[in-house]
């Protein structure tokens, strides 16, 4: 595993408290998920790839916002995996990032025009610097 | 003082390879209380042997430390030598320099030192051992079997065959247990009545064996050999002696509205019953509960029509006591209860049902005289779901369901899908399994059969939910291979539930004062090399109370169980292990610690008349110590806040004899 999946996987099961080996891959969670016709990956397949640090895909999926957080999943699990708290946890790692695309900077030079007053542009500087 | 040879032995090169053994020889001689010392390359061959009975005699030894390995292996051997040369068995002390000192160790200064360590500590213990002497007790030559399942019966028939009396107690009104629920067995499909009930008669018709049916063990007291056990007779309102078993008071018995418990409810028995045909004792058994007569005075129908004026109103529990030299628990298993899996609407439909309501649902002698119709309307169903694993398996953190896995499922599943698709070709089975586990001989291959020649649809997955919808049942599912959401529609669902022991098992063991895991299973005296004794002396285990088993395993447990109590009660006497607990009557200060934690009940408390000073007396509470029951584990000791307890052999001056010398 590269150390970036390594970094994501450690990342979900710190945020999700969720301890994805104690999965016996019955799919039971994914038998009872309501909103599993409108998944591209199922609450299976969360527990299994993170498992196998195998996150971006998951990240950058809509089947993040399909789930209802019903539990479902969570109560009828055998082992206790609890699948909607992963499938929770990568939907607040996607939602830090985008948190985090604020503008650098960097960004600042090409938005400037000659109407901008001198006194925004300092302050510009000053909030994406921080 | 005593006189100690010591023998440090070189195991060829196992222990000579990293341990200068010459050099600990040497080292020990210098010990307190040696005379003797020598090194030879195998101290347990015949050679080695007469080393050390030539030494006790030569240097007129009292006591002897053997450098070896782990007493495990040859103690037993070594206290043969030294007995046959003339002094106690329990003056033998061993140092394990093999298994604690040479295979862990690789460099030979080190591992020299550290045996020369452990000589010591063996030296010290041996100056401070007195000669022991095993105590005997007689043994009653009649075994008591708990529970009249398929074990039971085995156990019975296989002790009696060797001579010795047996008494069984069931709890129901017949012997026979689970196996004469069921239908068909695995992997062979022969009936199960048709190889169960002529076992049952043998159980009936054999001299040594007596039935005790509709009664249960209230107490145990005694020990190995010795048990005295209270049996409680439950009033069953019938003369046994007299009870023909015609069956006319069955007949027209007026109230005909009790729930069948024989077929699991799924149809109605009267208040006086036989539970089934075959049934042995074949006896009449009042319920209480139900019969009118006994509720309220008003009936007496059953009493008119016998004919052998069986019927008596007015009996009472009956309690017997008898003795034994052994016990054998048989209690067996039940299906869980379904009430925390909701998801499966068990509660909610009659057309969701357990595995072994299937098996009636199938049997010729059940509600259905055999024809598979569903219980809500009585119509063939057409499309069956069978649910593996449903509360097996569970992780202790989802809070319900068990952590095993209940072993029979798979195959009684496989069984019941073929036995369907063979008699109804028209029917679609589906199977939802998690792991096909059938390790067993020839189950593979039956599980096989299912799907190849039978056409069972096998699905990898196991449903989520079941939603009555009319008068069929929505399974939704997954197929793992498929990574597909599946909704079956189907008329009957199969739940196969986890199995548990027996409601009886945990009162009974302690009882017993035998050990069970946290499931409530009866643990064994060893996993591998001992399965079918229970660490306490005289209770053994047979059948599904130690574990879930199949009829096979259980039926080879149940004989080996046997083969053990035999081997128990052709002893005249018992010799005991000489190294137990005993009690300092001047120092105990009769506060029950012990007592508490003896996990054998070896420890009871009596008024004793001591002499004091001035030619008075005073009568203290002091413990005392059954020297037949006591196993030696030293957990007395360990309570006692006064010192009084002390292990024979492992005294707690030895020991700190020991540390002492390994600290020195």
């Amino acid at each position: 595993m590269s150390n970036k999946n390594e970094y994501l996987r450690d990342e979900i099961i710190r945020i999700s408290g969720v301890n994805p080996k104690k999965c016996m891959r019955c799919g039971k969670c994914s038998g009872t998920c309501p909103a599993y016709d409108e998944m591209e990956y199922h609450p299976h397949q969360f527990v299994y790839m993170v498992e196998t640090g195998d996150i971006e895909p998951l990240l950058n999926s809509q089947s993040l916002y399909k789930c209802l957080s019903c539990f479902a999943c969570v109560d009828r699990c055998p082992r206790g995996v609890e699948p909607a708290k992963v499938v929770e946890a990568v939907r607040l790692m996607a939602i830090r990032k985008q948190g985090a695309n604020h503008m650098t900077a960097n960004d600042v030079p090409e938005k400037l025009d000659d109407d901008m007053p001198q006194q925004a542009i300092v302050s510009a500087f000053r909030k994406y610097t921080k | 003082m005593q006189r100690i040879g010591v023998f440090v032995c070189w195991c060829g090169s196992n222990i000579a390879g990293t341990v200068d053994v010459h050099a600990v020889a040497e080292a020990l001689k210098l010990e307190p209380g040696v005379v003797f010392s020598i090194d030879y390359q195998y101290m347990c061959s015949q050679a080695g042997q007469n080393i050390i009975k030539e030494a006790i005699a030569e240097h007129k030894l009292t006591g002897i430390v053997v450098c070896s390995c782990s007493p495990r292996m040859h103690e037993a051997t070594f206290r043969k030598t030294a007995q046959a040369a003339g002094i106690n068995p329990y003056m033998v002390e061993i140092a394990n320099i093999r298994e604690q000192c040479s295979w862990v160790h690789k460099e030979m200064p080190i591992g020299t030192e550290k045996a020369i360590i452990l000589g010591k500590a063996a030296i010290a213990k041996v100056n401070l051992n007195a000669p022991l002497t095993p105590g005997e007790s007689p043994v009653t030559k009649r075994a008591l079997v708990i529970g009249g399942g398929i074990a039971g019966i085995q156990t019975a028939l296989d002790i009696a065959d060797a001579g010795f009396e047996v008494d069984i107690v069931e709890k129901k009104p017949t012997i026979g247990g689970k196996m004469a629920q069921i239908d068909k067995t695995f992997p062979t499909l022969d009936c199960a009545a048709c190889i169960l009930t002529p076992k049952m008669v043998d159980v009936a018709q054999n001299e040594k064996i007596r039935i005790f049916s509709y009664s249960e063990v209230t107490q145990v007291k005694g020990f190995v050999g010795n048990f005295d056990v209270t049996i409680k007779k439950n009033a069953r309102y019938v003369k046994e002696d007299l009870c023909t078993g015609c069956g006319a008071c069955v007949e027209k018995c007026p109230q005909k509205k009790v729930p069948n418990e024989f077929n699991l409810g799924m149809d109605n028995r009267r208040a006086i019953y036989i539970p089934f045909a075959q049934a042995v004792p074949k006896v009449a058994t009042i319920d209480p509960n139900a019969c009118n007569m006994l509720k309220n005075g008003k009936c007496g129908v059953c009493s008119k029509v016998c004919a052998a004026g069986a019927i008596d109103y007015t009996q009472k529990d009956e309690f017997i006591e008898e003795k034994y030299g052994a016990i054998v628990v048989a209690t067996g298993f039940n299906p869980i209860s379904m009430d925390k899996f909701d998801e499966f609407a068990y509660s909610q439909s009659k057309d969701v049902i357990t595995s072994l309501e299937f098996e009636r649902l199938t049997n010729a002698a059940g509600p259905t005289a055999g024809k598979l119709l569903r219980p809500s309307d009585g119509k063939h169903p057409h499309t069956i779901v069978f649910v593996q694993c449903v509360g097996s398996r569970c992780s202790s953190c989802a809070e319900k369901g068990k952590e095993y896995c209940s072993k029979i499922c798979c195959m009684y599943t496989a069984k019941h899908a073929m036995l369907t698709r063979d008699k109804y070709p028209d029917t679609e089975v589906y199977v939802f399994y998690i792991d096909v586990r059938t390790p067993g001989k020839s189950f593979d291959e039956f599980q096989r059969r299912a799907v190849e020649e039978y056409g069972v649809h096998y699905i990898k997955g196991m449903v989520g939910k079941v939603a009555p919808e009319g008068d069929k049942l929505m399974v939704h599912a997954s197929d793992m291979l498929a990574n597909k959401q599946l909704h079956i529609e189907a008329d009957l669902v199969v739940l196969a539930a986890a199995i548990e022991p027996d409601k009886s098992a945990r009162p009974l063991a302690t009882m017993l004062t035998a050990s069970m895991d946290t499931n409530d299973f009866f643990t064994e005296a060893h996993p591998k090399l001992r399965p079918v004794e229970s660490p306490t002396a005289g209770v053994f285990l047979s059948g599904a109370c130690q574990g879930p088993k199949d009829i096979p395993e259980t039926v080879s447990q149940a004989s080996a169980a046997a083969a053990k109590v035999i081997g128990l009660l052709a002893k005249d006497k018992l010799t005991g292990n000489p190294c137990i607990a005993h009690s300092d009557e001047m120092m105990c200060n009769g506060c029950s610690s012990c007592e508490r934690v003896c996990p054998y009940g070896a420890i009871t408390y009596q008024d004793k008349e001591f002499r004091m000073p001035n030619r008075t007396t005073a009568i203290r509470r002091v413990a005392s110590v059954n020297p037949a029951v006591c196993q030696g584990c030293g957990a007395c000791t360990v309570a006692c806040p006064s010192g009084a307890m002390d292990l024979r052999g492992f005294a707690t001056k030895q020991i700190i004899a020991e540390v002492d010398a390994i600290c020195k």
